[in-house]
């Protein structure tokens, strides 16, 4: 009888187990959810930062994420922004070479661009500045991938950590030269490059009535990207040559692949479109250098990348995802009754990706207890 | 001689998934007493056991221990109940010694030095050959496994389960495991030993309790047992255990080896003047200590090794051409023509990419072929299907990733995969390692047919019962070189043991190179 | 012209030690998270986290008149210690029980803390409706930052090995046990072995996960510290400066060889390169730089902690390597 008793309070409760598959309406069924539960402990917190009401307050995302047709079509560059650089570290990714420096390789591909628009005009006729600037942009996001991908595939130095340097060495060069090309010297403020002539700049598509005017091309850019990065990584040979390296360098020295070629050329295709983003940001955006251009985009994509599970296409839903709700959230912060900083945005986002984070555990993992069996997710 | 039940199981089962690992096994080991668990790769016996340690946790049953029923959710409640286990693969910390190993876990003061002197009065009295302060990255398998049982006493376990001891030792060390077991059991404790392997059974143990597919079938007594009954418990039928070996039908020299040397990263000889020929139609068997340099050998022959000299020919069979196969990669001895396949030691890391499916795992060596930039995957997924059908390969379908399959499953996608390209020369590694008997027989039947072929075949093995029945010739390496060569129908397996511990010098671990990754 | 050299020696020395400290908190706390096999790329989002902690907590005690000295060094570093463990508890919930991919928890948490940490220094005034301008914590900073008074007067010896304020020997200190508890108790042996092999470490009988969220939680703490170092020398929050300070605490982790005592001599040269371009007359240095080097400066730091990086990936040395299971998750039943 003692034994008995004993033995019932020392029994676990629950143990877990991995589940071998899942079917895909249950996983998507826990990310939603995920997705809530995280939108109510925003609201929760927001509540007890502001005092606003919740429901307002989603009421006002909505409103700030796609309130009006401006707000649509920066809602879907902003998309369209993060979902190119989530494009080209998922290419790195799928090899497991971990590139978190994308931050530097979209300012690097920025600062050309800029130096394109800079100094070209007046120099060679107008159409050759594009011709310059897009090459000298891939060139140097791809060069500045390229630095600690020799180093990974000659020496195997840690690449997480190499790239996030260079972010830092990207982001003083920056500062350096915002300083250096200022109007007035010292103020670290460029302006508006050729704003009357706008050389260098990105044409506009559709006429003076068209709200979408400036936004459309830089969203089809990224769109033709996401189809090409699609069937590079499905169908190519290439694409297959990243998966086996990625999943065993061992088999793929084994079947004769060139493990370093397919390093270099991986990571300099990846820094090559994290440039491309840079030259969209300045030639199609902002028109500008600053030193926060990136904006965050090299780590925000990080968690797209690995959120859509490195497939291209459900990417652009995990981009559209994160900035709505950052869109969102600035709206909330700014709203004049609150007035608050631009960060809760980062807050807001940040919680809701630490549950998505954290829901992965319930698609892989099922929870057994030991009396009533069954899934508990 | 009164028999007191140490260990009961009563009604264990697991699950993984659907997977039923282990169901309704009832299972008693007595006090003093030798109890093998006998059963095929896959049969559960590890699962079982893991379950006494600790290591996972029973989905329904009861265990009791002398008597009491006990509750064992982690490997300590095992110590705390006396029962402690030598996995398989060993579980020490490379970076730390053995005495920082032995003490790893324990509660109490901390003090190594009195540890350290423990260690070596449990030697004496076991008769166990130890240094307690030698980093384990540095010591042969055979070390470590003395580390591991050492371990287990160090915290006065009454029941040791050993799961497959002796799989990585020469007969001799085998020999010499036994005698200390023996020992112990003189000492009144419980060994429960896990293996597939009959002789040992038989040779060891007071009683064997077999397991198949999951199930407890029976305990017979070994001194009422004989190979055939056992190996009908676990099979479930009667099956004969020979291979057959056919002459070879007119060898001629396919592989010239002369004078090999390799060098690993710390610039350490892994092989050192390595000659020998591989002709066609015969199977050339290779034995030796694992990580005695057979997976370099065959790594350097398919251009995976760097040599630092000496010589590989090829002797094309048409042309008679021969070609120097040293410093070329695996695409470059393709290019010449050289049709060279490999079966690696390790399936899933290396000859197969487990998160694929079967059909991208088919294109591995062919995908290249072509000007096109786009994969085509029509032949591969052709070839998987005929592999699927030929092999009797058990899938859901040919897109299933192939971690997903059972070992057996795995190698025949990658040994199907290898023998289609028909080659002129095969090499294998431990192919039937973890596999299950059916499975096993189905790979010496796909060498023997390559060898009828006129292919010629090398394989490595480490079961020398099996060696000296499927070989037509077998080399025997140790550190690093030739031991001695013999021929496969007079040679007995002590001859071939005795070979292998020849030149003991300093071992090189497998490991070390995997550490530096 | 000895005595020239020592001063300035002695200055450039005392302030690359100040400059390192936050560093080396972060780098300490860091290796103790590795060492239990958890890559926290958090680091920065705790430091940040910490830090506003601390400043919150000396704001609202500043606000009070009559300041009680302990409870203005107390109730700051209390406020630090419990947000940072709040960060590594969710690091440590995501990465242990959750087992989530540690990189992405790390990135996220870093986001997410430098939010918060930016969020908090621009709107904890508007947020409480305070009639003060800025964030300022003087009050409390000036007791933080106090000295032994008579170091000064003990020549070049007070100088160097007495000058400091006691955040400075806390950090010296905690990376000094820290070393000893990895490396020569029970303690340290579990948790190295935890890092290096769990499966093993796990059939020894050690609780895995206990010594994971023991060496996450107490590692967050202690880089959190670290954070609130910075936030007292600035006297209050400045946006986005305590990232690349995480960043390079990483990064000494490496330098340092997982060996928190040598993460001590690292911190120092940090806190040279750091402040290199400031310290450049106090070497005794007569270049003039053009305007806006001193961004160029600021990469220094960074360009040599790649070198040291490329230089231990050359030397293959088994010392040198990380924990052999370093940012991957364990899982007793995987199979």
């Amino acid at each position: 009888m003692t034994a008995d008793k004993e033995k019932k309070v020392r029994d676990p409760l629950f143990h877990i187990i991995k589940r071998g598959s899942i079917v895909w309406w249950k996983s998507a069924l826990i990310r939603v959810a995920a997705v809530l539960i995280a939108l109510i402990v925003v609201a929760l917190i927001t509540l007890l930062i502001t005092g606003q009401n919740p429901i307002e307050m989603y009421k006002a995302m909505v409103d700030g994420a796609v309130g009006n047709e401006l707000r649509i079509w920066n809602l879907l560059q902003d998309t369209a922004l993060l979902l190119i650089v989530g494009l080209a570290l998922t290419l790195s990714f799928k090899m497991r070479f971990w590139n978190i420096g994308g931050q530097g390789q979209i300012i690097m591909g920025a600062i050309a661009a800029t130096a394109c628009m800079k100094f070209l005009p007046g120099k060679v006729p107008d159409f050759a500045i594009y011709l310059i600037m897009i090459p000298a942009a891939l060139i140097a996001g791809g060069i500045w991938a390229l630095i600690p991908g020799l180093f990974k595939a000659y020496l195997k130095t840690n690449e997480t950590l190499f790239t996030l340097m260079m972010n830092y060495i990207a982001l003083n060069f920056a500062a350096f030269l915002t300083f250096r090309w200022s109007k007035n010297s010292g103020n670290n403020v460029i302006g508006i490059i050729n704003r009357k002539t706008h050389e260098g700049w990105f044409p506009e598509i559709g006429g003076n009535g068209f709200v979408g005017r400036t936004f459309l091309l830089n969203v089809l850019i990224v769109f033709v990207m996401m189809l090409i990065v699609f069937v590079y990584l499905k169908y190519s040979k290439h694409g297959y040559e990243i998966s086996v390296v990625g999943e065993s360098e061992k088999t793929a020295r084994y079947i004769g692949i060139n493990v370093k070629k397919v390093i270099i050329r991986t990571v300099i295709i990846s820094g090559a479109i994290c440039g491309l983003a840079g030259l969209i940001l300045v030639g199609g955006v902002h028109h500008t250098l600053t030193t926060d251009i990136e904006g965050g985009r090299g780590f925000t994509a990080i968690i797209v990348s690995w959120m859509a599970h490195f497939n291209p296409l459900y990417m652009a839903l995990t981009s559209f995802l994160i900035v709505f709700l950052e869109k969102g959230a600035i709206q909330v912060a700014s709203s004049p009754s609150l007035n608050l900083d631009d960060n809760f945005a980062n807050i807001v986002t940040g919680i809701i990706i630490l549950f998505i984070i954290g829901c992965e555990f319930f698609i892989n993992y099922k929870i057994v207890f030991r009396k009533k069996k069954g899934g508990a997710s | 001689m009164d028999k007191i039940p140490a260990l009961e199981l009563k009604n264990i089962t697991k699950t993984f998934g659907s997977i039923v690992a282990n169901k309704d096994v009832c299972l008693t080991a007595n006090k003093g007493e030798i109890l093998a668990i006998l059963g095929e790769n896959g049969s559960g016996k590890t699962t079982l056991m893991n379950m006494i340690s600790g290591i996972y946790f029973p989905d329904a049953g009861q265990i009791f221990i002398n008597g009491r029923e006990v509750v064992i959710t982690s490997p300590k409640d095992a110590f705390d109940n006396g029962v402690g286990m030598i996995h398989q693969h060993f579980k020490l910390v490379d970076v730390l010694t053995a005495a920082e190993n032995i003490v790893l876990g324990l509660e109490g003061r901390f003090n190594l030095k009195t540890a350290t002197k423990e260690v070596a009065s449990i030697a004496q009295k076991y008769g166990f050959d130890i240094d307690p302060m030698k980093k384990i990255y540095e010591m042969s398998v055979s070390e470590k496994q003395t580390v591991e049982i050492i371990k287990v006493l160090y915290r006065n376990a009454n029941i040791l389960i050993l799961d497959e001891p002796t799989a990585v030792l020469t007969p001799q060390e085998s020999d010499k495991l036994f005698d200390v077991l023996r020992r112990m059991k003189e000492e009144g404790k419980t060994i429960i030993i896990i293996t597939h392997k009959l002789h040992e059974v038989l040779s060891l143990s007071d009683r064997v309790a077999v397991l198949r597919k999951g199930e407890y079938i029976c305990s017979i007594k070994t001194s009422e047992a004989d190979e055939s009954i056992l190996t009908e418990a676990m099979v479930g039928k009667k099956i004969s255990l020979n291979i057959e070996r056919k002459e070879p039908n007119n060898p001629v020299d396919r592989l010239v080896v002369k004078d090999l040397q390799c060098l690993n990263r710390e610039g350490v000889h892994v092989l050192q003047d390595v000659s020998f020929t591989a002709r066609s139609g015969e199977i050339l068997g290779i034995a030796g200590i694992a990580g005695s340099g057979q997976r370099e050998l065959l790594e350097a022959i398919a251009g995976l090794q760097h040599i630092s000299s000496g010589e590989i020919t090829y002797i094309d069979p048409k042309t008679d051409k021969h070609e120097n196969l040293r410093d070329k990669t695996p695409v470059q001895i393709r290019q010449l023509g050289v049709r060279l396949s490999f079966v690696p030691e390790d399936r899933l890391g290396m000859g197969l990419v487990g998160n694929m499916d079967i059909v991208d795992n088919m294109m591995l060596r062919s995908y290249g072929k072509g000007k096109s930039v786009f994969l085509k995957r029509k032949e591969p997924r052709d070839l998987a299907n005929e592999i699927i059908n030929s092999l009797e390969v058990v899938t859901p379908s040919a897109s299933t990733a192939v971690r997903k399959l059972s070992g057996g499953n795995v190698q025949k996608v990658l040994v199907g995969r290898e023998i289609a390209s028909t080659p002129t020369v095969l090499m294998a590694a431990y192919p039937v390692r973890g596999l299950d008997i059916n499975s096993s027989y189905m790979i010496y039947n796909l060498l023997n047919q390559q060898k009828a072929n006129g292919v010629a075949v090398i394989f490595v093995g480490e079961d020398l019962d099996v060696l000296v029945e499927l070989c037509d010739r077998i080399m025997v390496i140790g550190s690093g070189r030739i031991a001695g060569f013999v021929d496969g129908r007079e040679a007995t397996k002590e001859q071939i043991g005795l070979l292998m511990t020849k030149n003991v010098s300093k071992p090189h671990s497998e490991k070390a190179e995997e550490v530096t990754q | 012209m000895f005595e020239a050299f020592l001063s300035k020696f002695v200055y450039v020395l005392t302030s690359s030690i100040n400059n390192g400290m936050p560093v080396l908190f972060g780098a300490t706390g860091e290796i103790l998270t590795e060492k239990s096999g958890h890559l926290n790329l958090g680091i920065p989002g705790v430091m940040a986290v910490g830090g506003i902690s601390g400043v919150i907590a000396a704001f609202f005690y500043g606000q009070v008149p009559e300041m009680n000295p302990i409870l203005t060094i107390l109730l700051p570093m209390l406020a630090c210690l419990l947000g940072s463990l709040v960060m590594g508890l969710i690091y440590c919930f995501l990465t242990v029980t959750l087992r989530a991919n540690q990189n992405v928890t790390g990135l996220a948490l870093t986001t997410f803390g430098i939010g918060i940490g930016n969020f908090f220094g621009a709107s904890i005034i508007k947020i409480t409706h305070v009639d003060i301008p800025s964030v300022r914590i003087d009050a409390t900073s000036k007791l933080f930052k106090a000295t032994l008074p008579f170091a000064s007067k003990l020549g070049w010896f007070g100088e160097i090995f007495l000058s400091y304020r006691f955040l400075v020997y806390l950090g010296l200190i905690i990376a000094f046990i820290a070393s000893f508890i990895l490396f020569r108790t029970r303690l340290g042996l579990h948790l190295r072995a935890v890092g290096e092999n769990p499966a093993t470490a796990d059939a020894a009988g050690i609780n895995v996960n206990k010594y994971k969220y023991f060496a996450t939680c107490i590692g967050s703490m202690i880089a959190g510290l670290g954070g609130f170092f910075y936030c007292i020398d600035k006297n209050g929050w400045s946006n986005d400066t305590i990232e690349p300070l995480g960043w390079i605490a990483i990064a000494l982790v490496i330098f340092a060889i997982w060996k928190p005592h040598m993460a001590v001599v690292g911190a120092i040269l940090f806190g040279l390169l750091l402040n290199l371009y400031d310290l450049i007359p106090a070497l005794g240095l007569n270049i003039k730089f053009p305007q806006g080097y001193d961004k160029l400066f600021k990469m220094i730091p960074y360009i040599v902690t790649i070198i040291v990086l490329i230089i231990t990936s050359a030397r293959k040395k088994r010392e040198y390597q990380p924990p052999s299971h370093l940012g991957l998750s364990y899982f007793r039943e995987d199979r």
